[in-house]
């Protein structure tokens, strides 16, 4: 369960706006988050994994509190146990396909758990490739991969398949779907798409009125 | 004449190697600093480093000469607790010359840093990855370009110092007697063979260093596309 009830101003095209969410996220779904352009979706991911900090409020991942204005709790991304997703990938161009995968990992490595990551993204053909070499696609089935590395109970996929033509967009959300059914994880996705929501989601939370709600689909 | 001219170019090309280090090692953590500070009072450290770009040598080697001075607070101190004078000394040279060299070095690495996207960042944070684990396992190798260019260029200008090299530490030979230096010596004195070796040597040295910066740069804008 992830509670989160925060308060955040944003600058949007009309002006400062206050967005204020309140919201209990139950564990092992899959969350569609939609709305439109600026209406917060990117920064309550952000909220979450501790990379935006909220105005004022709470936010609770399942016994622990990693956000509390009025206890002045604010625990950083590193601390919070999320796999984040990032819209432009962000995978390090240094670094191999496995490298970036293993990244991840503290020091101990968990090869098989690597090995099994890379086998079920269909990634082993291209373990010692530099991300500038891959497709769209493939950075995506990697920037995945890399997420769930860390073992993360939440995953929060920041609009995953904007940039991917249809035939591309199938697959990946079945690679989504796939991901979710193996590994359990509570999945958090910002999407646009109908086809795509329907397809996905168990819950939708809808950011366009005055107050957010989760819809079971 | 020959064991001078020697002497000179070994204790210029010391004078450099020892600023670009020094500058490397004090560079990084402060062009890192300037790149992800959001607070106001960055201004005035941008504008402070970038000083030496816009003030005559001699301002700022007036400057470091007053401190540098036993009758002053700055070179009493030092004198009486380290036993050590900085005013027409090597390592007084030394200290101006990474002051000089502040931008040079900055700079580029700061370009670095900023043209990098913010998501490397917060990527490597959400991995569980400290900020110093992030800064030199992600950051650092993907900026190798702006650090080439922040060696070469650093080490380039300090070759070619003049002006704050002559206030702080003077024509002395084999102490802080440097290449640029030698060759106003000996213009002055008419020997015009020696100031052309002398010049010939820079003129090689730097054009070698930008050649290679450019190339570099090339090579990896090549390979990122």
């Amino acid at each position: 369960m992830i509670h989160i009830h925060v308060e955040r101003k944003l600058m949007s095209a009309d002006g400062v706006k206050i967005l204020t969410i309140e919201t209990r996220i139950p564990e092992n779904q899959l969350i569609c988050i939609t709305g439109h352009s600026g209406a917060g979706k990117t920064t309550m991911l952000r909220m979450i994994a501790g990379l935006t900090r909220p105005d004022k409020g709470i936010i609770q991942i399942g016994e622990t509190t990693v956000f509390d204005s009025f206890q002045k709790i604010n625990l950083p991304p590193q601390k919070r146990n999320i796999g984040f997703m990032f819209q432009d990938y962000a995978l390090f161009p240094n670094m191999t396909v496995e490298e970036n995968i293993a990244f991840a990992q503290s020091r101990e490595k968990d090869k098989d758990w690597i090995n099994m990551l890379m086998e079920t993204f269909g990634l082993k053909a291209l373990r010692k490739q530099k991300p500038d070499k891959l497709s769209g696609g493939q950075k995506q089935r990697v920037a995945l991969a890399r997420a769930l590395a860390r073992k993360a109970n939440i995953l929060l996929l920041d609009e995953p398949l904007s940039a991917v033509d249809r035939k591309m967009r199938t697959e990946l959300q079945d690679e989504i779907l796939k991901t979710h059914q193996l590994f359990g994880s509570t999945i958090l996705l910002v999407s646009h798409d109908e086809d795509e929501i329907n397809k996905m989601a168990s819950y939708i939370f809808p950011m366009d009125g005055e107050k957010s709600e989760l819809k079971k689909v | 004449m020959k064991s001078d001219f020697i002497n000179t170019l070994a204790l210029t090309g010391e004078l450099a190697v020892i600023t670009t280090i020094l500058l490397l090692i004090v560079g990084l953590p402060i062009a890192y600093g300037l790149s992800y500070s959001r607070r106001r009072i960055k201004a005035v450290f941008e504008a402070l480093i970038c000083m030496p770009l816009v003030l005559p040598p001699t301002v700022l080697g007036y400057y470091l000469l007053v401190a540098f001075s036993p009758q002053n607070a700055f070179g009493a101190f030092l004198e009486k607790y380290f036993d050590t004078r900085l005013a027409f000394t090597f390592e007084g040279i030394v200290i101006a010359s990474i002051i000089a060299g502040l931008p040079f070095m900055i700079q580029p690495l700061q370009n670095g840093f900023t043209a990098l996207p913010e998501s490397y960042r917060e990527a490597a944070y959400t991995l569980g990855k400290s900020k110093f684990e992030t800064f030199y396992r992600v950051l650092l190798p993907n900026i190798k370009p702006s650090v080439i260019t922040g060696i070469a260029l650093t080490f380039a200008h300090s070759i070619g110092e003049f002006g704050i090299v002559l206030m702080v530490g003077g024509n002395i030979p084999g102490e802080t007697r440097i290449a640029s230096i030698a060759i106003y010596d000996q213009v002055q004195a008419l020997n015009y063979k020696a100031a052309n070796q002398y010049s010939g040597i820079l003129f090689i040295i730097s054009f070698a260093l930008l050649t290679l910066i450019y190339s570099i740069n090339k090579n990896f804008r090549l390979r990122m596309n």
